[in-house]
């Protein structure tokens, strides 16, 4: 392997591509182009990869909603059609009897789903918004940020059903000049006025809840609108590693348990299950990737494959002047590693002008998507896979070289030397 | 320096087996200039080949400066090619995408001389053979006279113990082979061995020794009086 660090055979290299322009230029295209569509690809890939990963990050991606219908079979005596009603104890057996549960939060709502928004009034200025009741667990499931100096509701505001309100950042803009500060001011929701807590920035991404909600304790709304313990939906977040799915059909076979419906009624819960979105969702994106990787693969080996051709008809318009080489003193080993050396350093520097290449479009598409609407960041190619793609050119144009050194020296000097 | 003792060879063709050489004896001693004659077809270039280990003989032995040449195989052959001999062709077989000074340099790269030193070395062969001006020339810039010294500067670089040449002069016109062959008599003078295989008469003359090969065998093998190159130039 001396050879390989030895100045000479590497002028020699250089020396027999440089001077085989034409040839040189049309094999680096060939992987140039394999590697590039690999990188892109691969690299466009991640950047959805990336997308849907900073879409998902604000809510617990094994969630999922549940909210109660009427009835679509009779069942116990019970007639079809019969409204159903979501109850505060429903949560707490919910969380005894399903262990898959990490996290439960009951919602109480108006102002949406059909239901008439809440008027809201700060002296001169006005709106009309959704208004939410809920527990601080439910911030486990959708994280709310909340501006400087805000909070979130926590559990005293429960206990002691305090009047205060969480507002969104619509909701600020509509009813405060832009120098003033919302926290510690009073606003009047209905006919009952809340102390403002905190502002909440709309999230990046997936959220529950638009810009122009508001939240309060769930036991000040059961106060305010007498619900009782009625409640809207349930938010629920599985463990990670559970089966989403199979959790949401647990919860819906107990809730028709406790509401005495039929087991085969489906229509009877409703359920929105994100988990399995998500997982839609990402395996698009994995899939995507797994694409990008054997399509970049076959590009690139059908690149390397070029290369190897196209240095076996150059071993074949070559021959005399290996003959010659030989004739000079090049022992067969001495051609075999030029030839090979010659394929390994054509796919590399193309390996190298395609990386390049590739990430510079990488960027281009970066900088474009950058402002439009669209579930795309940072579209990176890994370093070990950029490190992996060069090793298995190296490899690929080893052996790839291979074919046509092992050509180059099984012709024998005489035979190549041979007049006419 | 050369010794070659009942050499036969003959080549197969199918089933037929085309007899070359029939048993060839001869010597050649340091510093000879020998003309290896004959008429096309006559085995020059196969004697020629096996001289210069580019071909295996089948009987018989030959043995070069004292080291018996058998049995070897392809790589330790280059290493004795590049050791001891040194080759001119007809048709030149010069590199064409080196210059003149990368073509005469490149034995001395298989001898793993360092780069700088055979740059100097080949600049000192061509400016031998008066085209140190022509050193980063491509050979197709150069005339076939030039192109020929450029590949006797190249056979000469690495310094061999004998030069072979099959035919220098074939591809050339009467004055420039002339030309080419007063700088072989120039080498020579200098005390090189060199084996010249022609069929024309007047460049067997400018050799000081004639070899006649007939039918497989030498039929005539004689000394004679040099005649200089010069005098035609
Ligand atoms: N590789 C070969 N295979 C078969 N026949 C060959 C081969 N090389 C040479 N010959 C034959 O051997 C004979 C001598 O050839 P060669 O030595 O080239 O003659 P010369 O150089 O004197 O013209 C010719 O008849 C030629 O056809
Ligand atoms: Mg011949």
């Amino acid at each position: 392997m001396g050879f390989l660090f030895d100045r000479n055979t590497w002028q020699e290299i250089f020396g027999s591509i440089s001077k085989n322009r034409t040839r040189t230029i049309i094999t680096v295209i060939g992987v140039l182009w394999g590697i590039f569509i690999y990188i892109a690809l691969s690299g466009a890939a991640k950047g959805l990869d990336n997308g849907f990963d900073k879409v998902f990050k604000t809510v617990a991606i094994n969630s999922m909603f549940v909210w109660a219908q009427s009835t679509s079979m009779p069942y116990d005596g019970f007639k079809t059609g019969r409204p159903l009603q979501l109850k505060l104890e429903d949560v707490k057996t919910i969380q005894n009897r399903i262990p898959e549960v990490q996290y439960i939060a009951p919602r109480i709502t108006q102002g949406q789903f059909g239901s008439e928004p809440v008027y809201t009034v700060r002296g001169q200025k006005y709106g009309s918004y959704v208004l939410n009741g809920d527990y601080p667990i439910y911030t486990k499931i959708s994280t709310k940020k909340i501006y400087d100096g805000g909070r979130f509701i926590n559990q005293e505001d429960i206990d002691q059903a305090r009047k205060v309100i969480v507002i969104g950042e619509r909701v600020e803009q509509e009813l405060y000049n832009k120098d003033e500060n919302p926290v510690g001011t009073w606003i009047r929701v209905g006919s009952v006025y809340f102390q403002v807590i905190g502002v909440h920035k709309l999230a990046q991404g997936v959220s529950f809840d638009s810009d122009s909600a508001m939240f309060i304790p769930f036991t000040t709304y059961q106060k305010l609108y007498n619900s009782g313990d009625n409640i809207g939906y349930m938010c629920i977040a599985a463990y990670d590693d559970v089966d989403v799915v199979q959790v949401e059909k647990d919860i819906k076979t107990l809730l028709r348990n406790i509401h005495r419906v039929d087991p085969k009624d489906e229509r009877a819960f409703g359920s929105f299950n994100l988990g399995e979105a998500f997982s839609k969702t990402m395996g698009f994106a994995d899939g995507l990737t797994f694409m990008s990787l054997v399509v970049g693969i076959a590009t690139i080996l059908a690149g390397v494959i070029g290369i190897g051709n196209i240095l076996l008809i150059s071993v074949k318009e070559r021959t005399k002047e290996l003959g010659v080489r030989r004739a000079l003193g090049a022992t067969p080993a001495e051609v075999r590693n030029q030839i090979v050396m010659e394929s390994v350093f054509l796919t590399v520097i193309a390996g190298i002008l395609g990386i390049i290449l590739g990430a510079g479009v990488l960027a281009l598409i970066n900088s474009l998507t950058k402002d439009i609407d669209f579930p795309y960041t940072n579209p990176t190619v890994p370093i070990p896979y950029v490190i992996g793609a060069l090793v298995i050119m190296v490899v690929l144009g080893t052996l790839i070289g291979l074919i046509p050194a092992q050509r180059a020296v099984s012709i024998r000097p005489i035979e190549a030397l041979r007049e006419e | 320096m050369i010794q070659i003792k009942d050499l036969h060879k003959s080549y197969k063709m199918g089933k037929n087996s085309l007899h070359v050489l029939k048993g060839i004896n001869f010597n050649v001693e340091e510093g000879e200039l020998v003309a290896i004659m004959g008429s096309s077809g006559s085995g020059k270039s196969t004697l020629l080949n096996i001289l210069g280990m580019l071909d295996e003989l089948d009987e018989g032995s030959y043995t070069l400066d004292g080291v018996p040449i058998k049995n070897l195989n392809e790589t330790k052959a280059a290493q004795y090619r590049n050791k001891f001999l040194g080759f001119v062709f007809q048709s030149f077989n010069l590199i064409n995408y080196k210059s003149a000074a990368e073509n005469v340099a490149l034995p001395l790269y298989y001898q793993k001389v360092p780069r700088k030193e055979r740059q100097e070395k080949a600049l000192k062969y061509l400016a031998q053979v008066g085209l140190k001006e022509w050193a980063n020339h491509l050979p197709s810039e150069l005339s076939g006279g030039q192109k020929q010294r450029v590949a006797i500067a190249r056979a000469m670089a690495a310094e061999p113990k004998v030069l072979l040449a099959d035919e220098p002069t074939g591809a050339l016109d009467s004055t420039t082979s002339y030309e080419v062959m007063d700088l072989i008599q120039k080498i020579n003078d200098q005390g090189n061995t060199i084996l010249i295989v022609t069929h024309e008469p007047d460049i067997a003359d400018m050799c000081k020794r004639i070899v006649h090969l007939k039918d497989g065998v030498i039929i005539e093998d004689k000394k004679i009086e040099q005649v200089r190159a010069a005098k035609y130039v």
